[in-house]
């Protein structure tokens, strides 16, 4: 097999064991990429000669790390020390950040490979990579649909094997979401889980980072080097974090799981449908329990988070204003500075949304919108409680469709948004959830399974996927490119 | 018909922390510009602030000085506008649940105490700096997320004198507690404030109108006295107030126009999520209230009640911290209260002030004046040369004792040598003998006199008069 084609846990195994050196994996992935990114296009930036050099440094290093020669594939929105951050818009075109966020960091002590930096939307705002500001990441599976978004470029270097692993972001299902679209495998751990520093602020309540991957063991083995409390992020959970990787291959008799009736109704593609409960029936087999539940406020999640997060973003983005760094356009007076350079900067989607979030925030309107969708918030992480106080995880398509048309959703926000519907529960109320492969329809393209847990409980969804993902083959499958 | 006018005022204290209310960086000024920053101050993409846990416990101490309820929970917020010097494009402070609510904090003006409402104190950072050269403008950063209080104050205050004793009070209250160091000239000490107007007796309020830029002590007076006339006029003349944020001009002695309430910004505030709820346990408030020094208003009560001190002197005393430690040690260590005040009134303070020198960088001690107070005392040195004992002290930091016997200003009090100047001076000035003989008593003065310079002043006062009566007698 060729080395780029490697499970991060497989190439783990092989370093260890000598049977591949770091350079030689470092050279596979990076000629993978070179042969097919011009079709993918899931990079902003290959970073050839740095991967290269370090990995060369990793191997004359005679140090055991956790991670050591792995190729991976940063999102762009993660900033990493002199290297390019983009976040996908032009207001950052060269942005070279003079530190390293914490996760980078965290990777950078275990001894991974920076191989290069994931397309996504805009920062982050979007669901197919359609709104980044350079070009749209295409699905392996597809070239003519999206990779999902708005980790779309962290799930398509997975899905095509340009990477061992990827890590993306997730805000409103922008992990979950595309690795759904592209096959593979997508978790979005606990609010506090892991720290945020670093990773440029979409919406900062709701931004959490998380590991794309093939396998569900894989997840957990970048969780286990991510995961942890930060100083630098007074948002990270000051708990102790398990061995992520304790609970793989533990049964899963006697759990029980609620499927929430809200998530299997109107907009629901019969053969997204179909797969989903398919994949409970096999999980019932063995020895699950499965009982129907209710998360009511289901209905106002979207409009609820499109409150907030745009709140949080016409804020968070407030400093691209061409006075310190990132794209200028020079004018006659200072307004005039900030106008051009933030309407050059920024793309539609970004402009859109930081227009909503302003509205929300004003005078007048901030109990009607902000407020009440903080009140609304409360009431959907309540239903999850509630919910969680009878069954272990919850389990639900992760997108309502398979990968969509480039082009198919892009003039019709709200189509956009619905897009996030059965994903943006869970980052409203914080907790964790995990996308795994569970079929695919019959164009070929790929489904995937939502698991829900409980907050700090990454190890109970980690445990279910894992054990379905044991028990079925679409992990297995690689789209041919 | 009378008005009467209704002051409230907003405060900002630059707090004396090391680091920055949010990162690591110095609060240092003067600086090289933009030396003082890091990603987090400087508002890069993806960085996060982590509050400093000593701007907090800064804000308890200030809180409970002025004794308001320290809320168990409280909250950051953004406040949100463009601005170069911002480079967040917002302000992390608090808004609706500031960490300090309900004090108060009492004033004398003209012998009558009057209590001033505090609304709140609340944290947030400063802003950087623009710097407008003829063809640009530049940003220094320095001074970005230097950790500011803001407190502000019931609209209590009826009078410029009174705003300005609160303005002295406030100062002297945060320099005790070593938060802030007060200076209005220099900026760390800002003060805006909400004027208006009421016929006298009303209990309704006019329309205010809000004076920014007040920078230095003198014009809290100033600015104040004029905008009420201002107001005064205006509504004498028929007219109405404009509610408008006002510029205090120092050079012109005016206020004028900024800008209207319809072009006032709306900050839209909302909670700060990259920030937790900040919750203050009751264990940490009583550990800082254990740890707080002895207040000004305390203090006055003793040296005015304990020590018998009058007002105005124990005013003058209990101002700055460091004075009034300097004056109750020097009372521990036996000095009679009102004997060290004496002398911290009229000769260290004016020394201070002649030399422009802090008390904690002066070379006499309190165990020095006390001393010097012995001397005098026990009769071994005149009250005068113990005023330029202090003098030597002053400059040199020498032990008084030891200035005394070297400079041999001890008292001459020996009969004997005493006896040799006295018939000396008496040999000199036969004539002046003869008149004071002849009846003209007032002489005497003359001859003490010159037996104190022909002793350098170190003839005892005392014994020459009695010698030379004597004398002069026989
Ligand atoms: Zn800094």
């Amino acid at each position: 097999m060729e080395p780029y084609r490697l499970k991060l846990k497989e190439a783990l195994e092989a370093i260890k064991n000598s049977e591949l050196s770091p350079v030689e994996l470092t050279e596979a992935v990076l000629s993978r990429i070179e042969a097919v990114d011009e079709k993918v296009k899931a990079y902003v930036t290959v970073t050839k000669e740095h991967a290269l050099k370090r990995a060369h440094t990793l191997e004359g290093s005679n140090e055991a790390l956790p991670l050591k020669g792995i190729p991976l594939a940063i999102k762009d929105n993660l900033c990493t020390e002199g290297i390019r951050t983009t976040c996908s818009s032009r207001i950052l075109e060269n942005f070279v950040p003079p530190y390293e966020s914490t996760v980078t960091m965290r990777l950078l002590d275990a001894g991974y490979v920076l191989v290069g930096k994931t397309n996504l939307d805009e920062f982050a705002m979007g669901s197919s990579t359609e709104n980044s500001g350079f070009f749209t990441t295409r699905n392996p599976w597809d070239t003519e649909r999206v990779p999902g978004g708005s980790s779309g470029g962290s799930a398509a270097a997975v899905a095509a094997d340009e990477c061992i692993a990827a890590i993306g972001s997730d805000t409103g299902g922008s992990i979950r979401q595309p690795a759904s679209y592209c096959g593979v495998v997508g978790l979005k751990p606990t609010y506090g889980r892991v720290s945020r520093f670093g990773l440029v602020a979409f919406a900062s309540s709701l931004d959490q980072i998380g590991p794309i991957t093939k396998t569900v063991e894989d997840a957990a083995i970048l969780m286990n080097i991510i995961a942890g409390h930060d100083l630098r992020d007074s948002t990270s959970a000051e708990v102790e974090c398990p061995d992520f990787t304790s609970t793989l291959g533990r049964d899963i008799k006697g759990l029980r799981a609620g499927i929430p009736k809200e998530y299997f109704s109107e907009g629901l593609d019969s053969e997204v449908e179909e797969a989903v409960k398919k994949a409970v029936s096999v999980l019932e087999q063995e020895g699950l329990e499965v009982e129907e539940i209710s998360l009511p406020h289901t209905e106002y999640a979207v409009a609820t988070y499109y409150i907030l997060a745009t709140s949080e973003a016409s804020s968070n983005l407030a400093r691209y204003d061409g006075v310190k760094y990132g794209l200028r356009v020079e004018a006659k007076s200072l307004l005039d500075m900030y106008l051009e350079t933030r309407s050059k900067g920024f793309g539609q989607e970004v402009k859109r949304r930081i227009m909503l979030g302003t509205y929300a925030l004003s005078a007048g309107y901030y109990d009607a919108y902000y407020r009440k969708a903080q009140q609304v918030r409360t009431l959907i992480k309540r239903d999850f409680e509630d919910a969680f106080k009878r069954v272990d995880v919850i389990i639900t398509p992760t997108t309502p469709t398979v990968a969509f048309r480039i082009g198919e959703k892009i003039d019709d926000p709200l189509k956009m948004y619905l897009n996030d519907i059965y994903t943006i529960s869970v980052n409203l109320a914080g907790i964790p959830a995990i996308s795994v492969p569970c079929g695919f329809n019959s164009e070929g393209l790929p489904v995937g399974l939502q698991v829900i847990g409980r907050a700090f409980d990454e190890e109970t969804i980690l445990r279910v996927s894992h054990h379905y993902e044991q028990l079925t083959e679409w992990h297995k499958r690689r789209p041919e490119l | 018909m009378r008005y009467e006018a209704v002051i409230g005022l907003e405060i900002h204290a630059q707090l004396r922390t090391k680091t920055k209310i949010f990162c690591g960086c110095s609060t240092e000024f003067g600086s090289e510009p933009n030396s003082q920053t890091c990603p987090v101050c400087i508002g890069m993409p993806g960085v996060l602030p982590v509050l400093n846990k000593r701007v907090v416990e800064f804000a308890i101490k200030t809180g409970l000085a002025m004794n308001c309820r320290i809320s168990p929970y409280s909250r950051f917020a953004r406040k949100n506008y463009f601005y170069p010097d911002l480079p967040k494009g917002y302000q992390i402070s608090q808004y609706e649940l500031p960490i300090c609510e309900h004090g108060y904090v009492d004033i004398v003006v003209d012998g009558v105490k009057r209590r001033i409402g505090i609304t709140r104190i609340h944290m947030e950072e400063d802003a950087g700096k623009n710097i407008h050269e003829r063809d640009c403008s530049l940003v220094d950063l320095n001074r970005t997320g230097v950790p500011l209080l803001e407190i502000v104050t019931e609209p209590d205050i009826r009078s410029p004198k009174e705003a300005s004793a609160f303005m002295r009070k406030l100062r002297t209250i945060l320099r005790y507690l070593e938060v802030c160091d007060g200076n209005m000239e220099q900026g760390s000490l800002r003060c805006d404030a909400n004027v208006s107007l009421r016929p006298e007796g009303s209990e309704e309020f006019g329309t205010k109108t809000e004076i920014k830029n007040i920078n230095s002590f003198r014009f809290v007076e100033k600015a104040l006295e004029y905008e009420i006339k201002r107001q005064e006029k205006v509504l004498s003349e028929g007219g109405t107030i404009v509610q408008e944020t006002r510029l205090w001009d120092s050079e012109r002695g005016v206020t004028f126009s900024m800008r209207s309430k319809e072009e006032a910004h709306d900050y839209r505030y909302f909670p700060e999520p990259d920030l937790v709820p900040l919750v203050v346990k009751e264990d940490w408030i009583e550990e800082i209230k254990s740890s707080m020094p002895e207040l000004p208003d305390e203090k006055l009560k003793k040296y005015t009640e304990e020590f018998g001190l009058p007002q105005y002197d124990a005013e003058l005393l209990t101002e700055e911290r460091p004075i009034a430690e300097w004056f109750e040690e020097a009372v521990r260590l036996g000095g009679a209260p009102k004997e060290v005040s004496n002398w911290m009134m009229t000769e260290l303070l004016r020394l201070l002030n002649e030399n422009n020198i802090e008390i904690i960088s002066c070379r006499v001690t309190p165990e020095h004046l006390v001393k010097i107070i012995k001397l005098i005392e026990e009769g071994k040195i005149s009250r005068n040369i113990g005023k330029k004992v202090f003098a030597d002290v002053f400059q040199t930091g020498k032990d008084p004792e030891e200035i005394v016997k070297e400079k041999g200003l001890v008292q001459i009090s020996d009969t004997s040598e005493l006896q040799r100047l006295v018939e000396e001076v008496l040999k000199n000035n036969p004539k002046e003998v003869e008149r004071y003989r002849g009846g003209e008593q007032k002489l005497l003065g003359f001859f003490v006199g010159q037996v104190m310079k022909a002793s350098k002043g170190k003839a005892n006062p005392k014994a020459v008069n009695e010698l030379l009566r004597k004398k002069l007698s026989s």
